[in-house]
């Protein structure tokens, strides 16, 4: 490093970014390595806190939190309100974080009735199977709901899943301190 | 024997589609209820598709698709009624009856819930038992109500005293104190060309009493100039705004006024048709009505060549079904051809295109009385009334918290201030000065005029001392849109739900400051995209109270500590309750603390590390 | 000849008798849109075709284009109350766009793309609304049904056989058919009726026929719904 760049102003600070899927099915974060080799690049700008690719389990003080998934216990919402105590800017990400989704297709039925039918009365199931309570599960919340039903969401970036140039304008748009924007064609809610 | 009863009553009906609205009446009132067969039945007997007789069906909250019981006990829900103690008196009657509110008993006796304003404010509570109007309800009458209902009385045997409707006129001007004889003001009218009559109400400067205050003879030249095969006059008699009651008090003590207006008013553009829309609040009205004009017609006042001078003009009296909307001339044109009420695209206007697309007036009650009035006493002399951009007198509805509720009538120009002595208002906090659909004035503008220039009202007054809670005046009104909305356009249909949602999320406590910026931001889209005046003014008495009564609102939010910008609308913990039935458990993690549990949160403005 | 309003700044001419949504339409100008249609009688009832004239709102596909009429469409004021009109449909019905067929070709999907609606905002109904599978080419699926009546304006006037109707007052309003039974194979209905290809979203779909463009080559997968209506390119089919 040449004594030019010593003087100079400390490089900033990386941002810290926490990533993490609810009622989801990972595929908003396949998208999101879907970026490829311009995860190398990024990385120079943040470092990831809470989520699947360093295993670290609870979310501190963040930048950015993204969301996956929409919310359909009592684990999802615990882990929504962390996020949204830790994150300063908090995006659902994908259309399920978004709107539900695909698991919010449950809501028209009766939460008791769906755990009988899978659990109690389903076809292909085990003598005597019954619903399961142990305490190490969470339970159901009666409907699944978007991640903006429970706690403030400052960005929503729909598509299922959104595509990966998506996410890495979206994001750029964030790290740069720009209200973020999908250009042409990154707008897509399938 | 159902299929009998249905043909006498469609041959009464000449098999005629556009009788639909009453038809299904007649025919729900004979048989009990619209089942899937009858409705084919109606559509093969009219010639309609069954699609379009069901769209009817299911349109007015007064029709059921399903049957609601032999007694369908129907509770005003009113403010005003709320105010006189009307929800206990629900809960009462379904404790004895072992019923809950809005469900049928297991027997299939009876159902009890509620529906909207009756009109019936100003010796409420109110309800209607099978459609017919019960007023001044009281404990007493609600246990006796409820045994003769278990004991299976029929609805017409019960005691006649509760079904009296007063008048409660507390003041007379012009108007009430007419003293014409029936037909007086239609011979006076009848010795006039139609032009010279037409130039006499345009001398009398008569603007339309439903509210919106457009110049009489306006529409009447215009409808007359209008091509078309046949003309139309309608007497609106909807008189559904929450709160106001004075054209009921007109059809029952000043029936033949009015009909003098519309015989006038038919004389003057040409027609020889009318139609009086009658809510079907008014149900009560209907035989009275129905006997006076066949009066009349015996009398030479209606019918053939009346008064002898070669003018025939007759009435049909067309009873609505439950739909608020139906106010609106052109949704109320629909209803009288057998549709679902339903605002239609305007222009073209009524005056060009209503009645099967004919040229139509329609007008409301009061005004088509003060036509008649101003043909025998004079333009000139009606011009001396009230002020000189609302000329003659009005009619207020008055209710609420004050000690002589009822009907009165002032000139033009008297202050709310004078209005409210009047009625012996005390401690007066608010005034709804346009029903439901209009402006919530405060104390500092009391001061302010009744007049169309100042302030603008079909005549429902609903006055509000210091000790109601404004928040649930609002809430009332909102939740009464929201049952109203006919459904045609997106604002109106989605925007009064979601504001019935909000109001309902503050009712529990969970709001945030953001659902009141919400609110105030549907209103505006309200107000710019609806289709008609229903959702355009659906949120203007909101937006008032928003303004005016911030603190009954912000009570509701969850602590500013906890929710300074966001608190979601439902208990998450009770949202796990279905869960924790169905798994019998109750341990810590089966259960959701209402707050964030999490550590370390970032406070305002901090940054990470 | 010469008449002319003013679109966003741009010379639109109009015919007598036309409505500023048809003048717009016929110049190739977008003013969005769902309950509209250029082959039937305006509906008025979607409301995304607001716009200001003088100052005053009105919905263009009702208002009569008349001379030197000064029309506000696409600002950003008009076009955020098309987006919150755009999320109240969206929360009202039951809209999956990933599990829809109609997905890429719908009007519904699209107008919100052009609008940028990131969001449904509101908290959602999720109505329930069963299915009607019972006709043999054509499936009904109510949850997506936006209330529009195109498709009671095709049958009524169209096919002449008024097989659909709203039934149903405010946030009940639903769509039905015309059978006692309620089911759509109880009825004349056919896949050739014009009644089957108007839906502007998946409510009416002809069976065994879905997914069958790939994504890339819908609709408006590569000419956003804005740019469709410039000369050259077809709304419908």
């Amino acid at each position: 490093m040449s004594d030019e760049h010593a003087r100079a102003a400390p490089p900033p600070r990386k941002l810290k970014l926490a990533t993490v899927s609810l009622a989801g099915c990972f595929g908003c974060h396949t998208s999101f390595l879907d970026i490829d080799e311009r995860l190398l690049p990024l990385l120079e700008r943040i470092e990831f806190d809470r989520s699947p690719l360093t295993d670290i389990k609870h979310c501190g003080p963040c930048d950015i939190g993204l969301v996956e998934g929409g919310v359909c216990n009592a684990e999802n919402v615990e882990v929504l309100r962390e996020f949204r105590a830790h994150c300063r800017v908090l995006v659902a990400l994908g259309a399920c974080a978004v709107n539900g989704g695909l698991p919010a297709q449950r809501n028209n039925i009766a939460l008791g009735e769906l755990l009988q039918e899978v659990y109690r009365t389903g076809h292909g199931l085990a003598a005597g199977s019954r619903i399961p309570d142990d305490p190490e599960l969470p339970l159901l919340l009666n409907q699944v709901h978007p991640v903006h039903e429970v706690v403030r969401i400052d960005y929503f970036l729909p598509g299922c899943p959104p595509s990966a140039d998506a996410i890495w304008d979206f994001l750029n748009a964030l790290i740069e301190g720009r209200a973020p924007t999908l250009g042409p064609g990154l707008l897509q809610y399938d | 024997m159902a299929a009998a009863t249905l043909e006498t009553l469609l041959g009464r009906h000449g098999h005629d589609g556009t009788r639909l609205v009453q038809i299904l009446r007649e025919v729900q009132d004979a048989l009990g209820w619209l089942a899937p067969e009858t409705l084919t039945a109606i559509a093969h007997a009219i010639d309609r598709p069954r699609a379009q007789v069901e769209s009817s069906a299911g349109f007015y909250s007064f029709f059921h698709t399903r049957p609601l019981g032999d007694y369908r006990i129907l509770f005003s829900d009113n403010i005003t009624d709320r105010m006189l103690g009307s929800q206990a008196l629900l809960r009462r009657l379904c404790e004895r009856l072992w019923l809950e509110p809005g469900r049928v008993s297991e027997d299939g006796l009876v159902s009890v819930d509620t529906t909207s304003c009756t009109g019936m404010c100003d010796q409420g509570p109110a309800l209607l038992a099978n459609y017919r109007a019960i007023t001044r309800l009281t404990p007493q009458r609600i246990d006796h109500m409820a045994r003769l209902i278990r004991r299976r009385v029929p609805v017409s045997d019960w005691p006649r005293e509760w079904f009296r409707v007063e008048d409660n006129i507390r003041r007379r001007d012009v108007l009430l104190g007419n003293g014409l004889a029936p037909g007086e003001a239609l011979a006076a009218a009848l010795e006039r060309a139609p032009t010279a009559l037409l130039d006499e109400i345009e001398r009398s400067a008569l603007r339309g009493r439903g509210g919106a205050g457009f110049g009489s003879d306006i529409k009447w030249r215009a409808c007359r100039a209008a091509r078309g095969d046949a003309h139309y006059v309608v007497c609106n008699a909807d008189e559904g705004e929450p709160g106001t009651f004075k054209d009921r008090v007109l059809l029952a003590g000043f029936f033949d006024l009015v009909v003098d207006g519309m015989c006038i008013a038919g004389f003057a553009i040409g027609a020889s048709q009318g139609f009086i829309y009658l809510r079907g609040e008014y149900r009560h009205l209907l035989d009275l009505l129905e006997t006076r004009l066949a009066e009349r017609r015996a009398a030479g006042l209606l019918g053939r060549d009346i008064l002898g001078r070669g003018f025939d003009f007759d009435i049909a009296i067309h009873l609505g079904a439950g739909a608020y909307v139906c106010g609106e001339e052109s949704a109320l044109i629909e209803s009288l051809e057998g549709k679902p009420g339903k605002p239609r695209i305007r222009p073209p206007f009524p005056v060009t295109h209503g009645y099967l697309g004919q040229p139509t007036t329609v007008n409301n009650v009061e005004t088509l009385a003060l036509a008649a009035l101003i043909a025998v006493r004079g333009g000139e002399w009606f011009r001396t009334i009230g002020t000189a951009s609302s000329t003659g007198t009005k009619l207020l509805s008055v209710s609420g918290d004050v000690a002589r509720p009822g009907v009165y009538e002032f000139p033009f120009g008297v202050t709310v201030a004078a209005v409210l002595e009047a009625a012996g208002a005390q401690d007066t906090q608010a005034v709804t000065t346009a029903g439901a659909a209009g402006p919530c004035l405060t104390a500092e503008a009391f001061g302010r005029r009744i007049a169309f220039e100042d302030v603008a009202t079909g005549g429902s007054l609903m006055v509000f001392d210091a000790s109601r809670d404004m928040f649930e005046v609002a809430r009332n009104f909102i939740n009464f849109f929201a049952h109203e909305s006919c459904g045609l356009c997106t604002p109106c249909r989605v925007g009064t739900a979601v504001n019935a949602r909000l109001m309902d999320k503050l009712a529990r406590g969970r709001g945030s400051p953001c659902d009141l910026e919400e609110m105030e931001k549907l209103h505006q889209l309200m107000q710019h995209a609806s289709h008609c005046g229903l959702g355009s003014t659906a949120t203007i008495a909101l937006r008032d109270m928003l303004a005016r009564f911030r603190p009954a609102f912000e009570r509701r939010l969850r602590s500013p500590d906890f929710a300074p910008d966001f608190a979601p609308a439902f208990d998450l913990d009770a949202a796990l309750s279905q869960a924790r039935g169905m798994t019998g458990r109750s341990d810590p993690g089966a259960h959701l603390g209402d707050e964030t549990s999490a550590t370390g949160a970032l406070r305002a403005g901090e940054e990470p590390r | 000849m010469n008449d002319s309003f003013l679109l966003d700044g741009e010379t639109i001419p109009f015919s007598p008798g036309q409505t500023v949504m048809q003048a717009a339409a016929a110049a190739g100008k977008y003013i969005p849109h769902l309950c509209w249609h250029p082959d039937f009688a305006p509906h008025g009832s979607c409301r995304l075709c607001i716009v200001r004239i003088g100052g005053r709102y009105a919905t263009a596909c009702t208002v009569g284009a008349a001379r030197g009429q000064v029309v506000e469409n696409r600002s950003e004021a008009i076009d955020a109350e098309r987006r919150t009109l755009l999320q109240l449909l969206f929360v009202e019905g039951n809209h999956f766009c990933p599990s829809c067929e109609k997905s890429g070709d719908c009007v519904l999907q699209a107008t919100a793309y052009e609008m940028g609606m990131l969001t449904p905002h509101f908290d959602h109904f999720y109505p329930d609304r069963p299915l009607d599978a019972s006709h043999p080419e054509v499936l009904l699926e109510f949850n997506r049904c936006i209330l529009c009546e195109l498709c009671v304006r095709a049958s009524r006037d169209v096919d002449r056989k008024n097989v659909f109707a709203l039934a149903g007052r405010g946030l009940r309003s639903h769509l039905i058919v015309n059978s006692e039974s309620g089911r759509l194979a109880d009825t004349d209905f056919a896949a050739t009726d014009r009644a089957a290809a108007v839906c502007p979203v998946g409510a009416i779909l002809k069976k065994r026929v879905g997914f069958a463009m790939p994504i890339g080559k819908r609709t408006y997968d590569p000419r956003p719904i804005g740019k469709s209506h410039e000369p050259g390119t077809r709304e419908d089919e």
